[in-house]
């Protein structure tokens, strides 16, 4: 009697498998930054200041991505700048997902005076446009890696909130979280074991998008120079410098620009593919 | 008088309202009896089980009456001891197996949850006691439905297994809430006598909610009607059949389809009756208020 769909095989989908390579190759990078890089991202050096990537006339093939306006390899500082992406991606990413989804989570389930407190603080949130509320908030907490994962938490929990508490409400609904009320099972349990488990596939999507996000948001405020510190080597830094010589010498622009394009779209597509491949009930 | 489930007066309304959705209700289980809750759809059948189990939505608030089990009233006891008791006396095989199991949860774990929480069952004990259900309600390869997720399994397997996760922890009432309604007809019948046989096999009490009174005369002894929250004929199967007492029982029978002749009294029930029933619910909501 058992039918055929236990044996619907699901295969890992091409945007699973290329989103995790880039992801797992930008990994390797920031582990062995130090290592593979060619150069000391940080190291000036004036006669050589603008070289383009190797490919082009007047090349320096130790610089394969060429040098910026202040003679730094490019290459090596894209490596390095993986380190603070991938460590804010993390860091924020789980932090915005943990805050967001259990107050998501209390709100969907308790309902009551819970729920209408955490909505009405969320519909306050809302109206408040993020990149500024989060300039505003490194303005006041100072610049360094907290204060960014800080203020991504603060601007982004609403979005784990929202869709956790409809998802959580969805679930509560449901004839087996009666039955488990029935069977015995307080509100812990039936949180962490019933509804817990048919949020995550959400939750991990949602997750993979919020670390696509916060490497932009990272990206931004070393834009707007209010990030990590002015030395350490980052994306966004990067970016900004190489804007005001956009002309002169497009690949200080460009190639950050690319591998923090695609890191972003990495994440985002990741998270689908998991929740197309590991989601337990076929949608 | 030695009913294991007794409502008595039981009357509870809608929140902000003043509607009652329960109509000073009485309702007893004898143990090991069947008893059958019919009624149209919103007569409360299922607010009744829901009340009995402590899972009555947010919006529904008891105002009074008893709900004893196995002579310990339930609504005088603290939230905790409430819970434990109804989780170790009685269980609920629910309408939907399609939202009854949870679809994140494999099969096995959602069986003996109960016997592990509940009664401290090892999980080695409770997974053999759950197999062993599993091939009681004729699941073929139980090992390999344990270890499946609910998506896997067919309508009716789910409800086998719902069943079998009912019976699980040896309760001595099940509510069972139009546990074939979700069903195609061929796999209703299965069903059906699945619960007979268990019912009978371990003489477990059970208020059966149906609309169907084809499915009464096969399943209970007892009987319920229900119209607007307000129980208008408790009676023997046998005799109900036999001769129906209240008006709107009569017509709801006379409104069943015969398999004899499937169209011939596929009638509304009269609309001169249910002025008449409705007109005793209301006399009766003017006396409740007076009290
Ligand atoms: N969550 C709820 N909030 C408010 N009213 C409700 C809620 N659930 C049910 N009701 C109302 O309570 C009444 C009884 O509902 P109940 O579900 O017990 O009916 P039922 O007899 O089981 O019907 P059915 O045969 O359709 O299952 C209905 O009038 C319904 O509108
Ligand atoms: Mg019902």
């Amino acid at each position: 009697m058992l039918d055929g769909r236990g044996a619907v095989g699901r295969r890992a989908s091409w945007r699973l498998i290329l989103s995790a390579s880039w992801l797992v190759f930008v990994l390797f990078l920031a582990l062995a930054a130090p290592l593979i890089s060619p150069h000391d991202p940080l190291e000036q050096d004036l006669f050589a200041a603008r070289l383009p990537p190797f490919w082009m006339h007047g090349a320096d093939p130790v610089y394969l991505l060429g040098t910026d306006s202040l003679g730094r390899d490019v290459l090596s500082r894209i490596i390095h700048g993986s380190r603070v992406a991938l460590t804010v991606a993390l860091i924020a990413g789980l932090a915005t997902g943990f805050v967001g989804s259990l107050l998501g989570l209390l709100a969907g389930y308790l309902r009551g005076r819970t729920d209408l407190l955490i909505s009405r603080l969320v519909d306050i949130w809302m109206a408040f446009p993020p990149v500024l509320f989060a300039i505003l908030l490194i303005a006041v907490l100072g610049t360094g890696l907290s204060s960014i994962v800080i203020a991504i938490v603060v601007i982004d929990w609403t979005r784990f909130c929202r869709v956790v508490r409809a998802e959580a409400m969805n679930q509560s609904k449901m004839d087996y979280i009666a039955s488990a009320v029935v069977a015995g099972q307080g509100r812990v349990g039936i949180l962490w074991r019933e509804i817990g488990p048919n949020v995550l596939p959400t939750i991990v999507a949602l997750l993979t998008l919020e670390m696509g996000i916060a490497v932009i948001v990272e990206a931004i405020l070393s834009f707007v120079n209010l990030s990590i510190s002015t030395d350490a080597p980052t994306w966004g830094g990067m970016i900004a410098e190489g804007r005001t010589a956009v002309y002169q010498a497009w690949w200080v622009l460009v190639f950050p620009l690319v591998v923090l394009f695609l890191t972003v779209l990495s994440f985002s597509q990741l998270g689908e593919g998991l929740k197309d491949r590991f989601d337990p009930v076929l949608r | 008088m030695n009913a294991f489930l007794a409502i008595r007066n039981l009357s509870a309304i809608l929140r902000g309202g003043s509607q009652r959705v329960l109509r000073s209700v009485d309702l007893a289980v004898e143990a090991g009896e069947v008893r059958g809750l019919v009624g149209e759809s919103g007569a409360g059948k299922s607010m009744i089980g829901k009340a009995v189990l402590g899972i009555l939505p947010s919006a529904v608030s008891i105002v009074e009456g008893e709900i004893l089990l196995d002579g310990r009233n339930l609504l005088a006891m603290p939230q905790k001891e409430r819970r434990r008791t109804i989780g170790t006396v009685a269980a609920l095989i629910p309408q939907d197996p399609l939202t009854a199991l949870n679809p994140s949860r494999r099969i096995g774990r959602q069986i003996t949850d109960r016997l592990v929480d509940i009664l401290g069952w090892t999980e080695a004990n409770a997974s053999a006691r759950a197999l062993e259900l599993l091939d009681e309600v004729q699941i073929q390869n139980p090992q390999r439905v344990m270890a499946s997720y609910p998506h896997e399994l067919s309508g009716g397997m789910r409800q086998r297994v719902l069943i079998a996760a009912a019976f699980a922890a040896n309760p001595k009432l099940i509510i069972a809430d139009e546990p074939t309604t979700a069903l195609d007809v061929t796999v209703q019948k299965q069903i059906l006598k699945l619960i007979r046989e268990m019912q009978a096999r371990h003489g477990t009490a059970m208020l059966f909610v149906t609309h169907d009174l084809g499915v009464v005369s096969k399943v209970c002894q007892k009987l319920s009607v229900l119209y607007s929250g307000k129980v208008v004929e408790d009676r023997a199967v046998s005799e109900f059949f036999a001769e129906p007492r209240h008006a709107y029982s009569k017509a709801l029978l006379a409104a069943t389809p015969k398999y004899t002749d499937p169209f011939a009294s596929l009638l509304p029930v009269d609309e001169a009756v249910i002025a008449s029933v409705d007109a005793e619910v209301k006399a009766a909501d003017r006396e409740w208020r007076h009290v």
